[in-house]
């Protein structure tokens, strides 16, 4: 039965035409993750309006290539002009572009692209071996628990804005109330429409997306006049030879760092919010840390290339987790991939594996294809990265205005997504001046209906929530979220002397111990008396340390 | 006690959800339903309002805004900072009031045409020109013929 779906999905990903727009979905990633100011979540949504008329398992293929491919663009312009293209490349910069200063820019790149290969394999392997776990875990979830998942999701979201908390919570709750403008999916029951046909229709959710996250981008982008009128380098014809046998003997000999760093990069994935400008930098500060040779690290180390490369390839597998398993999505990419599977009717949660196993086989094939097409695509890219980067940013810019229009209007072929298209351009772009983060935004956009519906089944089985309130899961992510929403309080005490912060660690150990021990089955009581265990050792050593 | 930006832009949130919170209760209420469809917006509206306060709090704690360097100080020191920003919008808003005119084609090259100019300058015009044609056109001659979408026809042009 798996080998038939196998087979067939093989065949949904395999064949010429999706082949050859995986190919186009790589190189235009390349290019879009090798440009600074363009980011790898607007290449994937500015994709999207192309893949509506494509199966879902072509359009998301699709879609993936853009991502991967994206994933591993912002290392060359990283190590050949020292400007990351992305954030999940900033760290690769710190020893790449030393490195190719030196006189190695085919070693550094070597080492990038293989190092990326490495993390997205390792990831990919993960996601195929861990969303079928999740799943059967997702099965034990009631709406409760679900309702509770999407609030943990947007707390967690908010809380990477560290000081920012507050502004993040605000953006991941506009977000869901972007979603109730319109009749009520339930009753069909207008809400917030003030009397307007377009306010009733409500917003579709890929021209906020877009507005929101590309358009703002690109009016940041084209705020200064001097700098739009620059081109990214001013560089000539770059001849680089990237040394694969070279940057491979390296890889083999630093595979702990490799296998450890694209670890960081699953876990920071499967963290809803958490992304490649997270993984990276941890990636990078852990491969430091456990170096013999620490302070070689900023002049050219590999490691320092091969670190951050492995993870931001690696976060991807762990972002499609949660969404191919719980329909929840780790990041803002994934959240994208969600849209689409939602433009094809197909929601994805527990039984998502069971119900369309043959998509699912094909997102597992077509991350591995766009793995091996990356690998093979770097060297091609790499020439026409160095024509990209002598174009002006403000042509960029207003092309990619001109392309989004007419994607947004293909959505449905409606102005009035155009207006959406206008309006949240507006908003995103006056919400980046004013320090909110956009990513809780996005996230409270696409989890609203999820939020609500659950909601409303939760009140449906137990209108008073007496027994759903305490339900294991329901608790767990509760208290996950609560220690979330602190998180950045935590981080600014840490090391200033606050005694409080020596037990947060302890006292969330404690807290979670408490669900897992009310949970089915042998594995996660025996988790939860570990939790506890560890727990009791951390607050242990707390009080006996001094405090700083 | 000081406002700052980050003060306005609280109490401007405040202002916006008890705008909402009234606008709530003109949601019909119907005689069905576990969940009446005004609640979660409700839910949402209170929420936002309660972090808009702590937010308006935390702002008037911080004190007065610190001028940044660069900051525009004037009105005619703000249009020039925000110049290109002003033209996007004020481009793609005529755009849009455009389109059942002109169309999506010839609309949307005058666009990427306007906008290419007044972020370049003028002497590129040729270049810009260029550019606009081939981006836009390509893009609907993709969107028409490969991926069968009808565009926008333009009620004076006729494409």
């Amino acid at each position: 039965m798996i080998w038939d779906n196998v087979m067939l999905a093989f065949a949904e990903v395999g064949n010429l035409q999706t082949l050859a727009l995986m190919i186009v979905g790589v190189g235009v990633g390349l290019l879009a993750g090798s440009i600074p100011g363009f980011t790898i979540a607007m290449a994937v949504v500015l994709t999207l309006p192309f893949t509506f008329s494509m199966p879902p398992a072509q359009g998301l293929a699709t879609m993936i290539s853009v991502l991967v491919g994206g994933l591993s663009g912002g290392l060359m312009s990283g190590i050949l002009t020292g400007i990351p293209g992305t954030p999940s490349s900033v760290a690769t910069t710190f020893d790449g572009f030393p490195m190719a200063r030196k006189g190695e820019p085919g070693f550094a790149l070597g080492l990038g692209v293989w190092s990326s290969f490495c993390g997205g394999m390792i990831s990919a392997v993960m996601l195929v071996l861990f969303a079928p776990q999740l799943a059967r875990v997702g099965l034990e979830f009631q709406p409760w628990d679900f309702f509770m998942l999407v609030i943990f999701a947007l707390t967690v979201t908010a809380s990477l804005a560290g000081e920012n908390l507050i502004k993040g919570l605000i953006a991941g709750a506009l977000g869901l109330l972007v979603r109730t403008v319109g009749e009520d999916d339930a009753v069909g029951v207008g809400r917030f429409d003030f009397g307007s046909d377009y306010l009733l229709s409500g917003f579709d959710f890929i021209a906020v997306l877009i507005g929101l996250f590309a358009f703002s981008q690109l009016l940041s982008d084209v705020r200064d006049p001097d700098a739009a009128k620059r081109a990214l380098t001013d560089k000539g014809d770059v001849k680089i030879r990237i040394e694969h046998g070279r940057a491979i003997r390296e890889l083999i000999k630093h595979w702990v760092v490799v296998v450890r760093s694209s670890l960081i990069g699953i876990f920071t994935g499967i963290l809803p919010g958490a992304g490649g400008s997270i993984a990276n930098i941890l990636a990078y500060d852990q491969a430091k840390k456990a170096s013999k040779d620490p302070d070689s690290f900023g002049t050219g180390n590999p490691e320092g290339i091969i670190a951050p490369e492995s993870s931001n390839n690696a976060v991807e597998g762990g972002a499609l987790t949660p969404l191919i398993s719980l329909g929840i999505p780790g990041d803002v990419t994934a959240a994208i991939m969600l849209g689409a599977l939602l433009i094809h009717d197909i929601v994805p949660g527990p039984t998502f594996i069971q119900e369309e196993p043959v998509l699912v086989y094909s997102i597992f094939i077509a991350f591995f294809c766009a793995n091996f097409i990356m690998l093979g695509m770097q060297s091609a890219m790499l020439r026409v990265f160095v024509l990209v980067t002598k174009i002006r940013m403000y042509m960029l810019a207003a092309v990619i205005l001109g392309f989004a229009s007419i994607g947004v209007f293909a959505l449905n072929n409606s102005a009035d997504d155009l207006q959406t298209l206008f309006w949240f351009g507006l908003l995103g772009f006056a919400m980046r001046q004013f320090g909110f983060p956009l990513a809780p935004m996005i996230l409270g956009v696409v989890l609203g209906d999820i939020a609500e519906l659950n909601l409303s089944r939760a009140l449906a089985i137990d209108p008073t929530l007496a027994d759903s309130l305490f339900r294991p899961w329901a608790v767990f992510f509760t208290i996950v979220a609560v220690f979330s929403a602190v998180f950045p309080w935590y981080q600014a005490k840490r090391g200033t002397g606050a005694a409080w912060t020596r037990f947060y660690a302890p006292a969330m150990l404690a807290s979670v111990a408490l669900p897992l021990s009310m949970m089915d089955g042998a594995f996660r009581p025996i988790l939860a008396a570990g939790a506890l265990a560890l727990a009791v050792f951390l607050g242990w050593r707390a009080l006996k340390a001094r405090p700083a | 006690m000081t406002l700052n930006r980050d003060s306005f832009v609280a109490i401007f949130l405040l202002l916006v959800c008890g705008g909402l919170m009234v606008a709530s209760f003109e949601i019909r209420e119907p005689d069905y339903g576990q969940l009446s469809p005004a609640t979660w917006p409700r839910v949402i509206v209170g929420v936002i309002a309660a972090l808009s306060f702590i937010y308006l709090v935390q702002s008037l704690r911080q004190g007065p805004d610190v001028p940044r360097d660069g900051a525009p100080k004037g009105l005619s020191e703000f249009f020039a900072y925000w110049r290109n920003v002003i033209w996007c919008f004020l481009l793609f808003g005529g755009y849009l009031l455009a389109i059942p005119f002109l169309g999506m084609l010839v609309g949307g090259v005058l666009f990427v045409f306007g906008l290419l100019t007044a972020l370049g300058g003028i002497r590129n015009w040729l270049l810009h020109g260029a550019i606009a044609l081939i981006s836009v056109g390509g893009m609907w001659l993709v969107f028409t013929f490969a991926l069968e979408v009808i565009l926008p026809r333009g009620a004076w042009t006729g494409v």
